[in-house]
C-alpha cells in the first residue's frame, strides 16, 4: 500500500475549541500543528477527499468508535461535528483535518493511521457513502522515538 | 436442509424490482426519483432497488405522522396492544419467510433468524402489548382536598434509525415501545438492509392507521440527518456508533429533545478458574458461552470479544475453547446447519481484515481463523470471515475497539480484582459475561462490572422483560424493558383542588 505522508497544513480555523492538549485543533491559525501526531492518507483516499471537497465544501473527519458502522473514519462538512474540549487533532488529510475523541486517542497512540477508501455501503453521517465507498482506517505501530 | 435463494423456484421470498417508502400507509417513490442497488452480502450481488430518500420524503413521512399522532395518542390502550398483538400474529404466519428475507438481506444464518431474530421481533410486540395493558398512571394525595395526578401521555412524532446487524429485530425493540406509548414513527432502516422490512411493511401495513408508521429509506447523511435535525420529532433513538451518536445528541441539543442512544461495547467475558473444575454439563456450556463471540458473524454490539481467562485453567480452557471455535465454519447462510454466515458488507469485510492486520502488528498471537474466507459458487462474492482468537494484551487495539466481527481477543487474569479490573478497562460498558460455579463470587463480578447487563452463567440472551443498555460510552437509555415506554412518554401531573373555599391570599 502506498502513502502519502502530510504534513499538517496551517489551519485557519481559531474559532474551533480546545487548544490546550497536545495535537488537539489548530494550534491557532498562525502554526502549522507542530505537535500534531500525524495521519497518512492513500492515493485513493485523497482523490475521494478532492471530489467530496468539490461537491460540499471544506471537510472535516472524526474517528468514530463502537459498533455497527463505528471503529471507522466519519467524513462531514467542516464543523458539522461540534468538537469538544478532549478532541485530538491527529494532522490533516487533503487539507481536511482530521480529529479523534480524547480518550479513544489515549487507547490508540501507539499506532500511526492511514485513511483508506474500500467499496462498501453505510456509514452514519459520513458523506462518502451515497457513493458506494467507505472510508477505511489502516494501521501502524509507530515507530520508536 | 438448504432454503432455496430469494427469487429463485421453490423460495419462500420473492422481491419486487425496486422497493419504495412506506408513508401514511401507502407505497411511495421518493421525490428524487432516486434508488440505490440492495446488494446481498451472501453473494456480494445487488438483487432489488431501494428508495433513495432525501429531506423531502422525511418531511412528507413527518407530515403523515403529524396528521395521525392525535387520534393514535387518543387510541384506547385496548385497542393499541390489539393492533400490536395483530402485528405479531402475521409475523408469527410468515416467520419462516422473512427470515429467510433477513438471511439474505444481511448474510447471517439462517438457523440464527429463525431461532432468535424472528421469534423475539414478535415477542417484543406481544411483550409491549401486555406492558401497555398493565399501565397506570398515578394520584398522590397532597392533602384533604388536593390531589396530584400524574397521567402518561405520548411524545407525539418520535424518529428512529435503527442498524443493519438485526435488521428487523431493532426495527422491533424501537417500534414496539414508541407505538405502545401511542406515538408515531418514521423510522429510517439502515441502507445495509433495507429490504426484509419492506417485505414486513406489505404484511403489516395496514394494520395501524395511515400516518402512525412511516419507514423512509435511504443514505444516513441524506435521509437519517435530517430526520435527526428535525425540529418536528419529539425523540430521536439510535443505535449505532460514537461520534453519529455525538452528532445526534448535538442535532438533538438544537431542538431540545431527549434522545436514545446505543453506541456499542467491547463487552468482557469472564471465565473464573472453577468452570473447569468438573468435565461436565457447565463446563460445557462456559465453553459455548466462549464461542458466542461468533453468533451473528460477530456483528452484535454485545459481543463477546474480550475473553478473560482465569491463568490457572488458560491452557487447558484455551485447547477446548480453539477447538470448538474451529468448528464454526462459513457456510451457505441458507442452509440451516450453518453457524456462521457473511458480513454484511464489503467494507465491514474490510474492517475486520484492517483490525486483524493490526492485531498481528501490535503481536496478539493469532491462534486460528484471522482470514477471509472465499466458499464455492454463488458465494463466491460473499463476504465469509473464519472465527478468529487472539491471543494478547488488553492495551492492544483488539482489545479496546470493536471490530464487529467474528474475532475474540483473550487475555489471562490472576484473580478476582484482576478480572475485574482488566473487564473496566475500556472505554464502553454495554454487556460483559461471568462464569463460575460460586454464587458468591457471581454475584460480586456482576455488581463489580461496569456494564448495563452483566450475564451471568449465560451469554446473548435478549427476552423481552431484561432491561438492556449501556454503561459508560456505551449509551443512553435502556430498551427491551416496560421503562423504554417511558422514554417515549411524557408526564402529565394534573395538579386538583377539590376544596370549594378561596386561599385567602388576595
Amino acid at each position: 500500500m502506498t502513502t502519502e505522508s502530510e504534513t499538517p497544513a496551517p489551519e485557519p480555523s481559531a474559532d474551533e475549541p480546545g487548544a490546550d492538549a497536545p495535537g488537539v485543533d489548530a494550534p491557532g491559525a498562525d502554526e502549522p500543528g507542530v505537535d500534531e501526531p500525524g495521519v497518512d492518507v492513500t492515493p485513493a483516499a485523497l482523490a475521494l477527499i478532492a471530489e467530496l471537497v468539490e461537491e460540499h465544501g471544506p471537510l472535516m473527519f472524526h474517528q468514530s468508535g463502537g459498533c455497527c458502522d463505528g471503529s471507522a473514519p466519519m467524513c462531514y462538512p467542516r464543523g458539522e461535528l461540534r468538537l469538544g474540549a478532549r478532541d485530538v487533532r491527529l494532522g490533516t488529510v487533503g487539507e481536511q483535518p482530521f480529529y479523534i475523541g480524547g480518550d479513544q486517542y489515549e487507547r490508540w497512540k501507539h499506532t500511526r493511521l492511514t485513511l483508506d477508501v474500500v467499496a462498501g455501503r453505510g456509514a452514519g453521517f459520513s458523506l462518502e457513502a451515497p457513493r458506494g465507498v467507505r472510508f477505511l482506517i489502516r494501521s501502524d505501530l509507530c515507530e520508536p522515538t | 436442509m438448504r432454503y432455496a435463494s430469494p427469487n429463485t423456484e421453490g423460495s419462500l421470498v420473492h422481491y419486487a424490482s425496486r422497493y419504495e417508502n412506506f408513508i401514511g400507509g401507502e407505497f411511495v417513490a421518493p421525490k428524487g426519483g432516486r434508488y440505490f442497488e440492495n446488494i446481498s452480502p451472501v453473494t456480494g450481488k445487488p438483487f432489488c432497488e431501494v428508495a433513495r430518500s432525501s429531506e423531502a420524503d422525511v418531511e412528507r413521512a413527518l407530515d403523515a405522522a403529524h396528521g395521525a399522532k392525535v387520534a393514535w395518542g387518543k387510541t384506547p390502550a385496548a385497542e393499541r396492544s390489539r393492533l400490536l398483538l395483530k402485528i405479531a400474529d402475521v409475523m408469527e404466519e410468515n416467520l419462516e419467510m422473512l427470515a429467510v428475507s433477513e438471511t439474505w438481506d444481511n448474510g447471517k444464518a439462517v438457523r440464527e433468524t429463525l431461532a432468535a431474530d424472528l421469534p423475539l421481533a414478535i415477542d417484543h410486540f406481544r411483550y409491549f402489548a401486555g406492558c401497555l395493558r398493565g399501565e397506570e398512571g398515578t394520584m398522590a394525595e397532597l392533602d384533604e382536598h388536593t390531589v396530584a395526578y400524574h397521567l402518561k401521555e405520548p411524545l407525539g412524532v418520535v424518529g428512529q434509525i435503527i442498524p443493519w446487524n438485526f435488521p428487523l429485530l431493532m426495527a422491533a425493540w424501537k417500534l414496539a415501545p414508541a407505538l405502545a406509548a401511542g406515538n408515531s414513527v418514521v423510522l429510517k432502516p439502515a441502507e445495509q438492509t433495507p429490504a426484509t422490512i419492506m417485505l414486513w411493511a406489505e404484511l403489516i401495513g395496514d394494520i395501524l392507521p395511515p400516518g402512525v408508521l412511516n419507514i423512509v429509506q435511504g443514505f444516513g447523511v441524506e435521509a437519517g440527518k435530517p430526520l435527526a435535525q428535525s425540529p418536528r420529532v419529539a425523540k430521536v433513538a439510535f443505535t449505532g456508533e460514537t461520534t453519529t451518536g455525538r452528532l445526534i445528541m448535538q442535532y438533538a441539543s438544537e431542538n431540545i429533545v431527549p434522545v436514545t442512544l446505543e453506541l456499542g461495547g467491547k463487552s468482557p467475558n469472564v471465565f473464573f478458574a472453577d468452570v473447569m473444575a468438573e468435565d461436565d454439563a457447565f463446563r460445557q456450556k462456559a465453553l459455548e458461552g466462549f464461542a458466542m463471540f461468533a453468533l451473528n458473524q460477530g456483528e452484535v454490539c454485545t459481543c463477546p470479544s474480550r475473553a478473560l481467562v482465569q491463568e490457572s485453567i488458560y491452557d487447558e480452557f484455551m485447547k477446548l475453547a480453539e477447538a470448538r471455535t474451529r468448528a464454526i465454519e462459513p457456510a451457505h447462510p441458507l442452509d440451516t446447519d450453518t453457524r456462521i454466515g457473511a458480513q454484511a458488507s464489503n467494507d465491514q469485510l474490510e474492517k475486520i481484515l484492517s483490525y486483524i492486520d493490526i492485531g498481528k502488528k501490535e503481536g496478539a498471537k493469532l491462534r486460528c481463523g484471522g482470514e477471509r474466507v472465499t466458499l464455492p459458487g454463488e458465494l463466491e462474492g460473499g463476504y465469509y470471515v473464519a472465527p478468529t482468537i487472539f491471543e494478547g494484551d488488553n492495551a492492544m487495539r483488539v482489545f479496546q475497539e470493536e471490530i464487529f466481527g467474528p474475532v475474540v481477543s483473550v487475555a489471562r487474569f490472576s484473580d478476582f480484582d484482576d478480572a475485574i479490573s482488566i473487564a473496566n478497562d475500556t472505554l464502553y460498558g454495554l454487556g460483559a459475561g461471568v462464569w463460575t460455579r460460586n454464587v458468591h463470587a457471581a454475584f460480586k463480578a456482576g455488581r463489580a462490572i461496569e456494564a448495563g447487563r452483566v450475564w451471568t452463567n449465560c451469554y446473548h440472551l435478549y427476552p423481552a422483560h431484561a432491561a438492556f443498555g449501556g454503561y459508560k460510552k456505551s449509551g443512553i437509555g435502556r430498551e427491551t424493558h416496560k421503562m423504554m415506554l417511558e422514554h417515549y412518554q411524557q408526564t402529565k401531573n394534573l395538579l386538583v383542588s377539590y376544596d370549594p373555599e378561596p386561599m385567602g391570599f388576595f
